[in-house]
């Protein structure tokens, strides 16, 4: 279909010449997107099927391996109990960081864009600021405004007679913790996308329920969220494949004696660098793919049904 | 008149929102500042300090000599420079071809490329390290800079650039110049699609300059950390000095924090492209 745009143009001219260009445009197409799939192949494909073999071995660094079959993923069902905890530590920072990051990415888009606003540009510039910086730099000096004893945070508690909170040694704390970081750093992000979609959505329609008598939060409610569906799908799918993967604010932040800042691909990380059971690993990185699917498959079918009013 | 008044009200609050929001943006910066300039005693009490003291010159000196600050800065840069070069030259080069060239498959290779963008990178972490050692490239600049030369992101960026920039009509009369292709792409495409290069440069170089995971993995050594690597290193080895982690990550996010105030336009402007189109 699309290969025939091209022949079209030239073609009361020299059909000889329009061959041999035709012949050209093949290979320097092949030479040009060749890097690409060369270098996927390489460090994509590859890894990909290597990681499936390894999983089905025990594998170590010295280089010994056995074929084990499936005996990697039954013990991950069956016998590892820190995985399992892994994987509900991860849903659950996962969730206290993108449902209010979302809804309040969503409330400052729709303020951002209110006609009589001033100072639009400094105000989407300061929200969008705490994207562009590192996780390290964020998990560092979110860990010194989390401190037990001298944080910020508890400081500011303290004001309102609120009891310090140790952070780093229960669940709610570290979970929290954790998932303030990873809003911190996506609520702005969230905004500017959200924001472009409210842009693109047309004044009539406001200003027709408006005329009807309805108020912002009605117009929120009917018009601007089930306009905006397909990017909120995109930012949930993001967050969830993103949240899903969550590794450098716990690592920095600390796992805590009870593990309640184990996160699956820590976990991962720690199986396959620190105690180099590369099978064991590779199967958690497979397992954790399927999982990464599951939820963004239920994501998008939840989005899709709930909007949709 | 009430109307009016209800008005005012609505609008105070509005701006009282935005201005927290804005504020618990940009307090984390300023904390880290706060931290970093005043000293370990000041910081740990209560009620702590809460405006920038005079110390920050110490912690400093103090980081300077317990990592390798600039050279790690040095290694972030080449790394991030490489990269983002690479993927500039070879993405606009994949992107100029799949919308530009006609040639077999062309259209299922894209697609093709687009599915590799759903394949999260922990996947194959394992045997790319594996690669790595057996090419001899562990703690070796290469090994962070090699498998990023050209995304599948920035092939798909640039495709949707050429394709709505470049009319095919300036193509056309390249060739009736007699161009090849290459030369068509070098001469004329290039300087057409400026502006999506731009924001094709900042996403790579700021997204590598922040990577975390893989140099992490690959780059052992201290004389070739990136920034991040370092700074973790500080973290983990001398957590007890807060004031003087905190002013190495001052220092470390404010080179990053300049490229975004310079180029804060295209970058924006870049994001919601690239979820609008979608």
């Amino acid at each position: 279909m699309a290969s025939d745009q091209t022949i079209q143009p030239a073609q009361p001219k020299r059909p000889k010449k329009r061959y041999s260009q035709k012949v050209n445009d093949r290979r320097s197409g092949y030479l040009f997107v060749s890097p690409f799939f060369i270098l996927f192949g390489i460090f994509g494909v590859f890894p990909l099927l290597f990681t499936a073999y390894l999983s089905f071995h025990r594998w170590n660094i010295l280089g010994t391996r056995e074929f084990v079959g499936f005996q990697n993923y039954s013990l991950l069902f069956t016998d590892d109990p820190l995985f399992w905890k892994a994987l509900g530590n991860t849903i659950s920072i996962w969730l206290i960081s993108t449902i209010p990051q979302l809804i309040a990415a969503l409330i400052i888009a729709f303020l951002l864009n209110q006609a009589f606003l001033k100072g639009k540009a400094i105000f989407r510039l300061g929200i969008f600021m705490p994207n562009v910086t590192s996780v390290v730099a964020v998990a560092i000096v979110f860990s010194a405004m989390f401190g037990t004893q001298y944080g910020i945070i508890n400081y500011v508690l303290s004001l309102f007679g609120i009891d310090p909170i140790h952070w780093r040694g229960s669940y709610f704390g570290t979970h929290v913790a954790i998932s303030t970081m990873v809003m911190w750093r996506w609520v702005g992000y969230n905004s500017i996308i959200y924001l472009a979609g409210l842009q693109s959505i047309s004044k009539d329609l406001y200003e027709a329920a408006t005329i009807d008598g309805a108020n912002k939060i009605q117009q929120l409610i009917s018009i601007t969220i089930p306009l905006l569906k397909p990017i909120i799908i995109f930012t949930v799918l993001q967050s969830t494949i993103g949240g899903l993967q969550i590794f450098a604010e716990p690592m920095l932040f600390g796992v805590g004696g009870n593990y309640q800042g184990l996160t699956v691909t820590l976990y991962l990380y720690e199986e396959a660098f620190t105690r180099f059971s590369f099978g064991y690993a590779a199967a958690i990185a497979w397992l954790l793919f399927f999982i990464i699917i599951l939820f963004s498959l239920v994501n998008v079918f939840l989005t899709k049904k709930i909007k949709s009013t | 008149m009430k109307e009016v008044g209800e008005k005012k009200l609505s609008k105070i609050v509005l701006y009282f929102f935005l201005i927290v929001s804005a504020l618990l943006s940009v307090f984390p910066f300023y904390w880290m500042y706060v931290i970093g300039s005043n000293s370990t005693n000041a910081i740990n009490k209560f009620p702590p300090a809460v405006i920038p003291g005079t110390s920050f010159a110490d912690n400093a000196a103090k980081v300077f000599e317990r990592i390798d600050f600039f050279g790690a800065l040095l290694n972030s840069f080449i790394i991030s420079g490489a990269v983002t070069l690479s993927v500039l030259f070879f993405c606009s080069l994949a992107g100029f071809a799949f919308s530009k060239l006609q040639f077999k498959g062309r259209d299922g290779l894209f697609i093709f490329l687009l599915a590799t963008m759903m394949i999260p990178p922990q996947l194959g972490l394992i045997p790319n390290f594996m690669i790595i050692s057996e090419l001899g490239w562990l703690d070796d600049l290469r090994a962070v800079i090699v498998p990023a030369m050209v995304t599948a992101f920035g092939v798909f960026w640039m495709r949707q650039y050429i394709s709505s920039s470049v009319p095919f009509e300036l193509i056309e009369a390249a060739r009736i110049d007699g161009c090849s292709n290459f030369r068509t792409y070098w001469n004329i495409v290039l300087p057409a699609v400026r502006p999506g290069l731009a924001t094709l440069g900042i996403f790579t170089f700021m997204g590598t300059w922040n990577d975390f995971l893989w140099p992490l993995v690959v780059l052992k050594d201290r004389s070739v950390h990136t920034i991040q690597i370092a700074l973790r290193t500080l973290n983990d080895v001398y957590y007890t000095d807060y004031s003087m982690i905190l002013s190495g990550t001052f220092m470390a996010t404010l080179p990053i924090l300049v490229v975004f105030l310079i180029f804060n336009r295209q970058f924006i402007a870049g994001i919601t492209e690239g979820a609008v189109k979608d």
